[in-house]
């Protein structure tokens, strides 16, 4: 066929000019660097995560070290640059080895709530009907628990400890995640490209991993790192009633606790720890919008 | 319309039983002897087993919950181990305290939220909108215990101005109300209410943007409609999933202000819980679970109901 | 799959198709059916094209789903090239391999997060092709419907243009190397320059590549352009079935000359005052008795509100359902008719 004819059957130039510009994910990182106030945010939680991990190097003292004669000593006092605890024990030290386990509180229920829940969800999205129904059902039972109080009383029962508060919160997190999966499974099942996968005759395991999976997971890592925060205060929250870790562990939330005792001599020492939980939150919270947006834009 | 109310009430019964189901196992998941609380000590395996068949724990387990569903279905929600006295009496009061210290919280973060975000959503102005985003998220992202102890360090130790933990001597006789109740209530409520506070902001400031941009508002500015007429219909439309969202964070607050409760000392549902915690009191601790699980039920199923008289768009399954 | 009856045996043979879509009332309870496809048959002959025409709703998307047993058919048997599907002859899986589909261009018909290359390969692989394999002849497929592999294989769907995109179907649906392409609606969505370049690029694939078509279209000028048989269909029945031109030329169904009278002419000498056909289709959960056209009909008389007509020859491979044209049928119309030959 000449080239004149092939132009003609075949259609003239391509809508875009060169090569693919990338795929999603990329796309998506692209947007986010470019917002300041998120950069802003991401290095805060770096900061705070790089001297949770270091601890041993970055800390000034011992977090364990006590001392009867230094307690409640204010900040900027020589050689405790923000203050000792009620036991004499160094803040700063205490702040930055009390983010490893407030960090981590935060982050593994929801790492784990969102594989359990994705999972559940995609599920019930996918097969829909009966399976539909009978995940979605029970998944309900657990949603008409408000989460602080599916928290406490989940933690209550097992008892303290950092473990149980990781159980119970994972379970808090589990049904909202699980809707929002089988939610945005529901949609794309629909879609017309599903069913041409469908055609091929591919098994549903096949056609989920391979297609409802890449389509799916955007929403869902959205929803749940917005589910991140509430994991950080939630859990925060759990130590703070004594639920979670126990003394003499550093742990933002705990320390909450026992300070409050000297909330009238030395306010200032006691309201600190909940500085850290507070900036680790809303900087988790300015992230997961930063995604969100990202990925409402089509490039 | 009356189809799908009765549809969702159908719907709920399954749940509440889920509901009293995971409240029934708690006693079963929680470590050690369901009655080791009661046992005296070095009890004989003979003393053990009596007393077990005394309480019913030798019969299997779906018989007793049937039993425990049929007390609690009566009203009986047990004797408290700490106190001694019926699980209600304790609850019921508290309930009554933290509905008031709720009510108040809603109201509050209602009134400031919904001005902040019709501010912002109505002003042209980037910093206006800037400022009560930040508040917005602020809001939500605030651990709201840290929030209290910092108001009472501000207020009460500073300041001297409020006291930092109690209830008004009142009690929940709103009638009865005076300056000091007032003063004991000031402190909670607004760190309960900055959540609220904090969502309603965001979403009434999203909703009222994106209506404003929609194309049936320039059609009536195009017909010349003054601008607060324009504003009554702008708001009419972004109502319903405002209310719905309103509802939810209520019923949220009234499961969720334990935390609170327990920096300002408020003898409320969530002292109660965390005393019942702390002594192990686990008849306690399921007839206060049930309760508020079963309040956050019918407030979301009434908040359901609402919505979709109010917009019939709005109709889930 | 190999050619096994010649060319005279069809390609697909379908009797008695039927599917009910169940509704369900406020509690949940099955109380009514949406009759979609009601008891249809038809052959599908080597080499040909068959277009399929009616109104939205009247069953032909389902008819292609059903074809394809993307949809469980409530019942009905359909034999490719003499062998049955289910027990005893073809699996599903066979019949997959065997008749693909060419959806309507829509963003949705493509994965958004595959690029061409992945789409295409995601068949191949799934009949056991390896991933370097299923990738070069995915490209091939490209090259076939005239896109340059090394332009297009990495893009996105919305990195293309929807003549592109439909490409990109079309490439899906030949990759496997099917016996028949099913075509439902893959031109509609297009404009008028970019459909005529994808039509002719059909017409040239079927010739290289030895396909059978179904193609399903509301648009009855693009079929006459296309097809070699028609087949037109309403609330779940078919009505007529016969040669293209023969069809368009000489309709016998009223309805079939009432859906011919309503397309629109760039004569101005053909100017219209009264539409042909009027109002909606009924409701396929309660259709009319008997003849389902009856309620639209200009030509009803009472054999057509009691019995139901069915397909009867009136020429040469050429059948309508319609009491006014078969002979002893007890409408009036029908008396004069001599028997067909």
């Amino acid at each position: 066929m000449s080239a004149v004819a092939e132009k003609a059957v075949f259609g003239t130039a391509p809508a875009t000019k060169g090569r693919s510009t990338g795929g999603f994910w990329r796309r998506v990182a692209r947007h986010v660097l470019r917002d300041k106030a998120a950069l802003f945010c991401a290095a805060i939680l770096a900061a705070i995560a790089m001297s949770a991990i270091f601890a041993p190097w970055v800390a000034p003292a011992d977090p364990y070290k006590t001392s009867m004669i230094r307690r409640l000593l204010p900040p900027f006092s020589p050689h405790f640059i923000l203050g000792t605890d009620e036991l004499g024990r160094d803040m700063l030290s205490r702040l930055i080895y009390g983010g490893r386990v407030s960090l981590t509180m935060g982050l593994a229920p929801v790492i784990l709530a969102t594989v359990l829940g994705g999972s559940l969800g995609v599920i019930a999205g996918y097969f829909g009907k009966h399976i539909n129904m009978a995940i979605m059902r029970i998944i309900d039972v657990f949603y008409a628990f408000p989460s602080v109080l599916l928290a406490v009383a989940m933690a209550g029962v097992l008892g303290a400890g950092i473990v149980n508060s990781l159980i119970s919160l994972t379970l808090v997190f589990i049904p909202p995640i699980a809707r929002v999966a089988e939610s945005v499974t529901t949609q794309v099942r629909d879609q017309d490209y599903v069913e041409a996968a469908r055609a091929t005759g591919a098994s549903a395991a096949r056609i989920i991993v391979q297609h409802v999976l890449a389509n799916v997971t955007g929403p869902i890592l959205t929803y749940a790192s917005s589910l991140v925060s509430i994991a950080i205060i939630i859990s925060s929250g759990l130590s703070f009633l004594g639920l979670g870790a126990a003394p003499p562990i550093a742990d933002w939330g705990l320390m909450l606790n026992t300070l409050r005792q000297a909330i009238y001599v030395a306010p200032v020492n006691a309201v600190l720890p909940g500085v850290m939980i507070f900036a680790a939150s809303v900087s988790f919270n300015l992230l997961s919008d930063s995604l969100r947006t990202a990925m409402d834009v089509r490039a | 319309m009356h189809l799908y109310i009765l549809r969702r009430l159908l719907y709920t019964l399954p749940i509440i039983v889920g509901v009293t189901i995971v409240c029934f196992s708690f006693i079963h998941l929680a470590p050690g002897d369901p009655i080791s609380a009661v046992l005296p000590e070095n009890a004989s395996p003979q003393v053990v087993a009596e007393i077990k068949a005394a309480y019913g724990f030798d019969k299997p387990l779906p018989i007793q919950y049937l039993k425990w569903l049929g007390h609690v279905a009566e009203g009986d929600f047990g004797t408290s181990i700490m106190t001694h006295r019926s699980v209600v009496s304790e609850v019921l009061p508290a309930v009554a305290n933290t509905a008031l210290l709720a009510i108040t919280a809603i109201l509050l973060g209602f009134t400031i939220g919904i001005s902040l975000g019709l501010v912002a959503g109505f002003s042209n102005r980037r910093i206006t909108d800037r400022s009560v985003t930040a508040f917005a998220v602020a809001g939500i992202s605030i651990p709201h215990y840290w929030l209290g102890m910092v108001m009472v360090v501000v207020f009460a130790v500073l300041l001297r101005a409020l006291p930092a933990t109690g209830m008004g001597p009142a009690g929940t006789d709103v009638w009865l109300f005076t300056a000091d109740d007032l003063r004991h209530l000031i402190l909670p409520a607004m760190t309960l209410a900055m959540i609220p506070a904090g969502v309603l902001a965001r979403s009434v400031r999203a909703m009222v943007a994106e209506v404003r941009r929609q194309e049936f508002v320039q059609t009536l500015r195009g017909k010349g409609l003054g601008r607060a007429r324009i504003f009554l219909h702008i708001v009419k439309n972004a109502a319903p999933p405002i209310l719905a969202i309103m509802g939810l964070q209520f019923a949220q607050l009234l499961g969720g202000s334990i935390l609170v409760e327990t920096v300002f000392a408020w003898p409320g549902t969530g002292f109660l819980l965390n005393a019942a915690i702390a002594t192990r009191d686990l008849p306690l601790l399921q007839g206060t679970v049930i309760v508020l699980a079963t309040f956050f039920v019918l407030t979301n199923l009434l908040v359901d109901i609402l919505q979709t008289a109010i917009d019939p768009r709005v109709r889930r399954a | 799959m190999r050619d096994r009856g010649g060319p005279a045996q069809p390609l697909l043979s379908v009797t008695g198709l039927r599917k009910y879509f169940p509704l369900r009332g406020p509690l949940g309870n099955v109380n009514a059916h949406v009759q979609a496809v009601d008891g249809i048959g038809f052959n599908v002959m080597k080499g040909e094209t068959l277009g399929v025409v009616g109104e939205s709703g009247c069953g032909k998307s389902t008819t292609a789903r059903l074809l394809m047993h993307l949809i469980e058919p409530d019942a009905g048997e359909i034999v490719m090239d003499g062998d049955p599907i289910g027990q005893g002859g073809i699996t599903v899986r066979e019949l997959r391999r065997n008749v693909q589909m060419v959806f309507q261009d829509s963003y949705a018909s493509l994965n958004p997060r595959h690029s061409a290359t992945t789409e295409i390969a995601f068949g191949l692989k799934v009949h056991g092709m390896k991933a370097a394999q299923a990738r070069q002849q995915a490209h091939a497929a490209l090259r076939l419907v005239g896109l340059d592999p090394d332009l297009f294989g990495d893009r996105y769907p919305h990195e293309m243009s929807g003549g592109q995109r439909q490409r990109v179907n079309v490439a899906r649906g030949i990759a496997l190397n099917p016996r028949l392409l099913i075509l439902d609606e893959s031109v509609s969505a297009l404009d008028k320059s970019v459909q005529a370049q994808v039509l002719n690029l059909l017409a040239d694939l079927k010739d290289r590549l030895n396909l059978t078509y179904m193609f399903i279209s509301h648009d009855l000028n693009v079929v006459h352009h296309v097809a070699d048989r028609v087949l037109v269909m309403y609330l779940g029945k078919v009505f007529e079935i016969g040669p293209a031109d023969s069809i368009y030329a000489k309709a016998a169904h009223p309805y079939t000359k009432a859906l011919l009278a309503s397309r629109l002419s760039m004569n101005p000498a053909h100017r219209v005052s009264a539409a042909p056909l009027t109002g909606d289709p009924p409701n396929p959960v309660r259709p009319p008795s008997g003849c389902r056209f009856r309620s639209r009909c200009t030509l009803a008389e009472t054999i057509c509100a009691v019995e139901e007509p069915a397909l009867n020859d009136i020429a040469v491979a050429h059948q309508v359902a319609c009491h006014a044209v078969t002979p002893g049928s007890g409408h009036s119309l029908a008396r004069g008719i001599a028997n067909a030959a």
